[in-house]
C-alpha cells in the first residue's frame, strides 16, 4: 500500500515500523530499536526531538528520540512504561510493527554550545532526550570547551545507560558526575539531589550552555541554581512535557502559554519559559 | 602553597569578613585528613569542630537499626560539614564517614562560639553565613521528599 | 441572464429569492444555513428557502436563548444561534484512518475524504471572520490540515448583514462585523418594510457573480444602498454587550493570579459549552479504537474541550486540574495568548458563549471586571 504521497501530505498517519530490539533498562524504563518497514531513509532528526509512536489499537503517545542523529537506522526511544500506551509497547516483541509519525518539534541548540561550555543536567527519564546530545558533543569533543554531565536518579538501581555513562567517563575528556536521592546498597557515589552537583562543577558561567531535562520541579529548580552560579537564563534550556495527540500544532492539548509544545517546543530556552515555570496550573 | 588564611578568605563561607575576624579564624583553624571508611564524628558525640572539605567524599548517615547505616547526603570537595557546633546541644545528629580520603579545614566550633558570645557582631556573622547553608541544605532536603522522579509526584514518562 | 460585476450591488426580490437556492444547486452546491429545529435557530441542510426560519427571531441573554416569532416575515430577522459553520469545516467526528492486521504486522489505510461542495447561506460578519482565523489555525500555520483544505476551498459563503443585534452581541468591539466586509462571495441585506421586501446583494467573487447569473436581478439604485446601509448602522448601533480590547493581550498575561479566576471558577461548571458553541475553538482529541476482534483498528479525530479534567494529563496528573485554571486557559487563550498565536483575537464577538453559559458567565463582564479592578480608584482602595 503506497503511504508514501499521504504521509507526506497528512501529518496524522504513521510509517509502519518493526521492533528489532527491545532492551529492558531499568525498573519501569525500556528501550526499543525500530527498523523502517518502507525502504528509504528514516527522516533525519535533531538531538531533542520526538516522534509519535503507535501501537495498533491501543494508542499513541509522543517519545524523544534518544539515538545517535548520525546514526539513524534503527531508530531508538526510550521510555517509562506508567500508562497504557507505554506499557502495552513494553509487551511488543521482535518483529512486531509500530506506527511512528515525526519527527517533531524543536532541538537542543548543540550549535550554540560550539566554542563554549557546556552542561548537560539530567534527571532521571530526563538522560534520555540528552543522551543524543551526548553522542553528538562526544563525536565532535574538539568544538566544545568544559563538557559536565550532571544527572540525578532516585535510586542507584534507576539510574539510567549505566554503561554508557561508564563508557563517556572512561574515553572522553568530560566530567560525569552521578548522585541519587536515596542510596540503597553499597552505593559509594553521591548521595543528594542533582542540584547540589551545580556548585561543584567547573565551568565558566560567563561562557557556557546548559541543557536541563527532567521532571519540572527539578529543571526549575536546577536553571534557578544555573543562575545563580552567573550563567544567563537565555544559555539555559530546557524541555518541556505536556499531553499531546496531534503533535502537529492542531489539537490544542501541549499549549503552554502561548506555545504550542510539539512546535515551540518542546525545547524551550528557560528566558522565554522562566515566568511560566513559577506558575501553578499553566 | 597558599597559606590557611588565604584558602580560608577564598571560600564563599568566608566571603566578605573583616581581617581582624579572619585572623580569628585562621587561628582556630588547622588542616586534617581523613582515610576512607573512618568517621570524622559519629551521631551523639559533642560537636565541637566543623569542616571546609578540601578534597574528598563524606557520607552523612544514620542507622536504621534492621539496615544498618543509610546515608542521607554526601558532602563534597568545597562544602561545609556540620552545623550542630553552634547551636545547642551541640551533639552531632548524624555520622560522618569518609567515604574517599578526604583533605579539610578543621575549624574550632567551640572556640569560634565563645568568641561570638563575646562579640556580637562576629557571632552574628557566623549565625548569618551558618544559616545560609542551613538553608540551601533545606531546600536540596525537600527536593529529595518529593521524590520527584515518581512519576505520581510529577515525574517525566519520557 | 447577466453576470454582474464584482463589487457591484444588486437587488433581488423576496420572491426571486428561491432562484438563488436552484442557482446553487444548478452549481452543484450543497446549501446549508439555518432553520428551526428544536426550539432554536441551527445550520443544516436547506432544500429551499422555505426551510429557512422565516418570521422567526432570537431573543438572547446570559444563559438564555428563545425562539420567538417576528411579527413580519423576515428571512434572517435573528442572530447566531448554538451550532456555527466549523461543524462542517471542521466536523465533530472525523475517521482519519483505519488499520487492519496482516500477517506481517498491519497495514493502515489512509481515508479518502469526502469534500462535498457546500454553499453556506446566513454566514455573519462574525462568522467570516470566525473562519479567517480557523483559516489560520489549520492552513497558514506551521502544519496544514489537508481535509480543511480541500472543504474550504470548495465552500461558497453567501453573507448576511445582521439587520439587528443579538442580545449578547458584541462584533463592533471586536471590529469583526455587524458589515461583512470581506471573505464572501456574496453578501446580503434585507430590506423589509410594510411595502417592500427584498436583498441588496453585494457581489464578492467571480463566483458570486456567476451564482448570481441566474437568479433575477438589477442594479441596485443609490436610495437602495443607502437604506441597506443604514439597516447596518442600526444594527451597530444597538449591540447587546461591549468589551474594551485596548491592552487586552497584556492586561490578561499580567493578571493570571487575580482573584477573579477563582471567582469566576466559582460559577463555572467546567461543561464546556462555551468552547462547542464557540466559532473558533478548535481543540480535537484522537482517538484510537479497535473492533472487539483486535483485527481491525481506526483513528479518529473528535472535538475536545480544554474544560474536561483530563484535557491536559500527562502521566500521574493533570496539569489544569482546577477549574479555575481551566477556566483561565480558555478565556486567556482566547483573548491574549491567540494573538501571540495566530496575530488576531480569538474571538469574534458572536456572544454565543455568553448566551449558551448555563449559569450566564459573561466574558465580557469577566474582562472588565479585571480591568476595573487594575483602575486608580480601585488600586486605592
Amino acid at each position: 500500500m503506497n503511504q508514501t504521497t499521504s504521509t507526506l501530505s497528512d501529518p496524522m498517519v504513521p510509517k509502519l515500523y518493526r521492533v528489532q530490539r527491545l532492551r529492558h533498562e531499568i525498573p519501569d524504563t525500556f528501550t526499543l530499536e525500530l527498523a523502517p518497514e518502507e525502504v528509504g531513509d528514516i527522516p533525519p532528526f535533531a538531538t531533542g526531538q520526538f516522534n509519535m509512536l503507535y501501537v495498533f489499537g491501543v494508542g499513541e503517545i509522543p517519545i524523544s528520540i534518544s539515538g545517535d542523529p548520525a546514526m539513524r537506522n534503527p531508530l531508538v526511544h526510550t521510555t517509562r512504561a506508567v500508562g497504557t500506551v507505554s506499557k502495552a509497547m513494553r509487551e511488543l516483541q521482535v518483529g512486531d510493527v509500530i506506527g511512528v509519525r515525526g519527527p517533531f518539534g524543536t532541538h537542543w541548540p548543540i550549535e550554540q554550545a560550539v566554542g563554549k561550555d557546556v552542561v548537560i543536567v539530567a534527571g532521571g527519564i530526563g538522560l534520555a532526550p540528552l543522551r543524543s546530545v551526548m553522542y553528538r558533543i562526544t563525536a565532535q569533543r574538539e568544538q566544545y570547551g568544559k563538557v559536565v554531565l550532571l544527572y540525578g536518579a532516585r535510586t542507584p538501581s534507576d539510574i539510567l545507560y549505566r554503561r554508557e555513562l561508564a563508557h563517556w567517563r572512561a574515553h572522553f575528556d568530560l566530567d560525569v558526575h552521578v548522585t541519587v536521592d536515596r542510596a540503597t546498597g553499597t552505593w559509594r557515589g553521591s548521595v543528594g539531589v542533582v542540584t547540589r552537583l551545580i556548585s561543584r562543577s567547573p565551568f565558566d558561567p560567563l561562557n557556557t550552555v546548559a541543557f536541563v531535562c527532567g521532571p519540572e520541579i527539578m529543571m526549575r529548580f536546577t536553571a534557578a541554581e544555573l543562575e545563580k552560579r552567573g550563567v544567563a537564563a537565555e544559555h539555559i534550556y530546557v524541555s518541556m512535557e505536556r499531553n499531546m495527540k496531534c503533535a502537529v500544532g492542531m489539537c490544542g492539548h501541549c499549549q503552554y502559554g502561548p506555545h504550542f509544545v510539539c512546535k515551540d517546543g518542546p525545547v524551550f530556552q528557560y528566558s522565554h519559559v522562566q515566568q511560566m515555570l513559577l506558575k501553578a496550573e499553566i | 602553597m597558599q597559606t590557611l588564611e588565604a584558602i580560608l578568605a577564598e571560600h564563599p563561607f568566608f566571603n566578605g569578613l573583616e581581617p581582624r575576624y579572619m585572623q580569628i579564624i585562621t587561628g582556630c583553624a588547622s588542616n586534617v585528613r581523613f582515610d576512607a571508611g573512618s568517621y570524622i564524628f559519629r551521631e551523639g558525640e559533642e560537636a565541637t569542630q566543623f569542616y571546609i572539605l578540601r578534597q574528598g567524599k563524606v557520607a552523612l548517615e544514620t542507622m536504621a537499626a534492621q539496615h544498618g547505616p543509610i546515608t542521607i547526603e554526601t558532602i563534597e570537595s568545597g562544602e561545609v560539614l556540620g552545623w550542630s557546633w553552634l547551636f545547642a546541644p551541640y551533639r552531632w545528629h548524624f555520622s560522618a564517614r569518609v567515604v574517599q580520603q578526604t583533605r579539610a579545614i578543621a575549624l574550632d566550633g567551640k572556640c569560634l562560639r565563645a568568641k561570638g558570645e563575646a562579640d556580637h557582631d562576629l557571632g552574628y556573622e557566623l549565625v548569618k553565613r551558618v544559616s545560609h547553608i542551613m538553608l540551601e541544605r533545606l531546600q536540596a532536603t525537600r527536593l529529595q521528599l518529593l521524590d520527584m522522579y515518581d512519576v505520581r509526584a510529577g515525574g517525566r514518562s519520557r | 441572464m447577466q453576470q454582474p460585476p464584482v463589487n457591484d450591488r444588486v437587488v433581488v426580490t423576496r420572491d426571486d429569492f428561491q432562484q438563488l437556492f436552484v442557482s446553487l444547486d444548478r452549481h452543484g452546491f450543497q446549501v446549508v444555513g439555518p432553520t428551526v429545529r428544536e426550539s432554536a435557530i441551527v445550520y443544516d441542510r436547506l432544500s429551499s428557502v422555505d426551510d429557512l426560519p422565516v418570521g422567526y427571531t432570537d431573543e438572547q441573554e446570559g444563559g438564555s436563548y428563545r425562539l420567538k416569532k417576528r411579527a413580519d416575515k423576515a428571512l434572517f430577522g435573528y442572530a447566531v444561534g448554538p451550532h456555527s459553520w466549523k461543524k462542517f469545516l471542521h466536523p465533530p467526528m472525523l475517521r482519519l484512518w483505519s488499520a487492519n492486521r496482516t500477517e506481517q504486522g498491519f497495514q493502515i489505510t489512509p481515508e479518502q475524504p469526502e469534500t462535498p461542495k457546500l454553499a453556506f447561506i446566513g454566514v455573519r460578519s462574525c462568522e467570516l471572520h470566525a473562519i479567517a482565523i480557523q483559516d489560520a489555525v489549520f492552513m497558514h500555520a506551521s502544519y496544514q490540515d489537508p481535509g480543511y483544505q480541500a472543504r474550504r476551498e470548495q465552500v461558497c459563503l453567501i453573507a448576511v448583514n445582521c439587520g439587528q443585534a443579538g442580545g449578547t452581541c458584541f462584533c463592533v468591539s471586536m471590529q469583526t462585523g455587524p458589515k461583512a466586509t470581506a471573505g464572501f462571495d456574496l453578501a446580503l441585506t434585507e430590506v423589509l418594510d410594510a411595502k417592500r421586501h427584498f436583498f441588496i446583494i453585494e457581489v464578492g467573487t467571480a463566483l458570486g457573480a456567476d451564482i448570481l447569473s441566474d437568479v433575477a436581478h438589477r442594479t441596485a439604485s443609490e436610495e437602495e444602498i443607502q437604506i441597506s446601509e443604514r439597516i447596518v448602522a442600526d444594527t451597530a448601533a444597538h449591540m447587546g454587550r461591549s468589551m474594551n480590547t485596548i491592552g487586552i493581550k497584556e492586561l490578561l498575561s499580567r493578571n493570571l493570579d487575580h482573584p477573579r479566576w477563582q471567582e469566576v471558577a466559582s460559577r463555572c461548571l467546567t461543561c464546556g459549552n462555551c468552547t462547542m458553541v464557540c466559532p473558533t475553538c478548535f481543540c480535537t482529541t484522537v482517538e484510537d479504537t479497535t473492533d472487539l476482534t483486535g483485527e481491525r483498528a481506526e483513528r479518529w479525530r473528535r472535538w475536545d474541550s480544554c474544560f474536561t479534567m483530563d484535557f491536559s494529563y500527562i502521566s500521574g496528573g493533570s496539569i489544569r486540574s482546577s477549574s479555575t485554571s481551566r477556566y483561565r486557559q480558555w478565556m486567556t487563550h482566547k483573548l491574549s495568548s491567540w494573538i501571540d498565536q495566530f496575530g488576531t483575537s480569538g474571538c469574534v464577538g458572536c456572544g454565543r458563549c455568553i448566551t449558551w453559559c448555563p449559569v450566564g458567565i459573561d466574558i465580557t463582564e469577566e474582562v472588565f471586571a479585571i480591568r476595573e479592578s487594575e483602575s486608580p480608584a480601585n488600586k486605592e482602595r
